[in-house]
């Protein structure tokens, strides 16, 4: 069981990045890159999200949707139940967590339409993980984000000074970065 | 967007208006840059492009003419959230129906097909166009961008399958002594076709500039950080109504 675990843990954070090899999560990995600090803000905040919408995600289906056969409204359903979590989770913060809120509380609306959510708490129906199960994917997938944005907001921090080619400016150079980045992913293919 | 310019020309013809809109004008892949999720994971090849992007296309124009027809009843301070019900249940709708008629198709998509909910380009239409427009107009809207999106992702596709696999369509169409760079059709090919994209958009946007043309609505990507999606996601890029979106965020800050 715990052998099991950890190679899930391995394969959803290195060897399928979540971002450079399922392209889930692109906009805020191209968008909220540019310093090392907001990257890793918002890494935290996803590996928050994740986890808690892959708990609560998992039990909605194996308690409700299960039981009354109506597992083909999962898209909707979780939409609307990642939709409300990161709301009430962003109300409870605020109203209790007042610090923690004040360093993750501008990325959580982000989130909400962040692909990556949605599509952990679908694949772990997919691949038939319990919710034991499809809380630690969801967790080492969202690990698996924060470990790219981290390292790509370095890259692009010491960019700055290089001297790019006039029209790969801006996102071309970011998106080459990236695409070397996936390469070197690629090598962890060799760990499991 | 210039809102008079637009009218002028709706009046003219509305229906090719839209079409050609969405398929050259404001392309969602090649001038707005918006959902960018799919467009890298499936065009693998150019089949895989087409299914998705003709999907995306049943999904946008279904969703677009639901919107435009409930735009007097839903209420403005939940019309994000009614928009996501309406368009996943479509989506959901679209997946069966794929499901058992296109099995091959379902397979290779895979887990792109549920997400096609979180699209920016859907929500985006459907709040900035079908929200404000006439059903008709807005059918045509929804079927213009999404044949805008098939179009640029079967390019993508054939570009990917022509240099990872020597192929288009399945068919082997590059001569025997071409070695296929197999990692065109993996992950990391993905990001250097769209850089490559992005750099002859840059390219076009700064040609343009020199002329004095106004070339504000080509997007590179998010320009800006994030910080102005917001909670309707990339949705807002396409609206002008500034002042909007200045009031909703106080109101989040009371």
């Amino acid at each position: 069981m715990l052998k099991e675990l950890l190679v899930i843990l391995i394969a959803s954070s290195l060897v399928n990045n979540v971002v450079l090899s399922q392209f889930l999560g692109l906009c805020p990995f191209l968008g909220v890159s540019k310093k090392t600090e907001t990257a890793t803000g918002m890494g935290v905040a996803v590996i928050f999200v994740i986890t808690l919408a892959s708990a609560v995600a998992g039990a909605i289906y194996q308690f409700i949707l299960q039981p009354f056969h109506i597992e083909y409204l999962q898209t909707i359903v979780f939409i609307l139940v990642i939709a409300a979590l990161v709301q009430f989770v962003e109300m409870f913060l605020k109203k209790f967590i007042p610090g923690l809120y004040q360093s993750l509380g501008v990325y959580l609306p982000l989130i909400t339409t962040n692909c990556a959510v949605l599509g952990v708490a679908l694949t772990n129906v997919q691949k038939n993980y319990g919710i034991m199960t499809g809380v630690v994917n969801g967790f080492a997938t969202a690990v698996g984000f924060t470990i790219s944005i981290v390292i790509l907001a370095g890259i692009r921090e010491k960019m700055k000074y290089n001297d790019i080619p006039e029209s790969f400016r801006g996102m071309p150079i970011v998106l080459v970065t990236a695409g070397l980045m996936a390469i070197a992913f690629c090598g962890f293919s060799g760990l499991l | 967007m210039s809102q008079i310019d637009e009218k002028e020309v709706k009046r003219e013809n509305p229906v090719a208006e839209r079409l050609i809109n969405g398929i050259v004008k404001e392309n969602p892949t090649f001038v707005l840059m918006l959902g960018m999720c799919p467009t890298l994971a499936v065009t693998t090849s150019a089949i895989n492009g087409l299914g998705m992007g003709l999907t995306t296309m049943v999904v946008l124009a279904l969703s677009n003419v639901f919107i435009s027809l409930l735009r007097n009843i839903i209420p403005d301070k939940v019309r994000i959230p009614a928009f996501i019900v309406i368009i996943a249940s479509f989506v959901t709708m679209v997946e069966l129906l794929l499901q058992g008629f296109l099995p091959f198709l379902y397979d290779a998509l895979g887990i792109y097909i549920p997400l096609i909910v979180v699209n920016c380009i859907i929500l985006g239409r459907a709040e900035a166009y079908a929200y404000k427009n006439p059903v008709i107009p807005s059918l045509f809207d929804g079927i213009g961008m999404g044949l805008g999106f098939s179009v640029a992702l079967t390019c993508i596709g054939a570009v990917r399958e022509l240099l990872g696999a020597g192929e288009i369509f399945g068919i082997h169409v590059m001569p025997d002594s071409f070695v296929p760079v197999s990692i065109f059709i993996m992950a990391p090919g993905a990001f250097f076709v769209l850089a490559t994209l992005t750099a002859i958009q840059n390219k076009v946007k700064i040609i343009g500039e020199r002329k004095g043309k106004d070339m504000s609505k080509i997007q590179s990507g998010c320009n800006s950080d994030c910080m102005n999606c917001a909670d309707t996601g990339c949705a807002k890029r396409l609206i002008d109504n500034k002042n909007e979106t200045a009031g909703e965020e106080e109101k989040n800050n009371a």
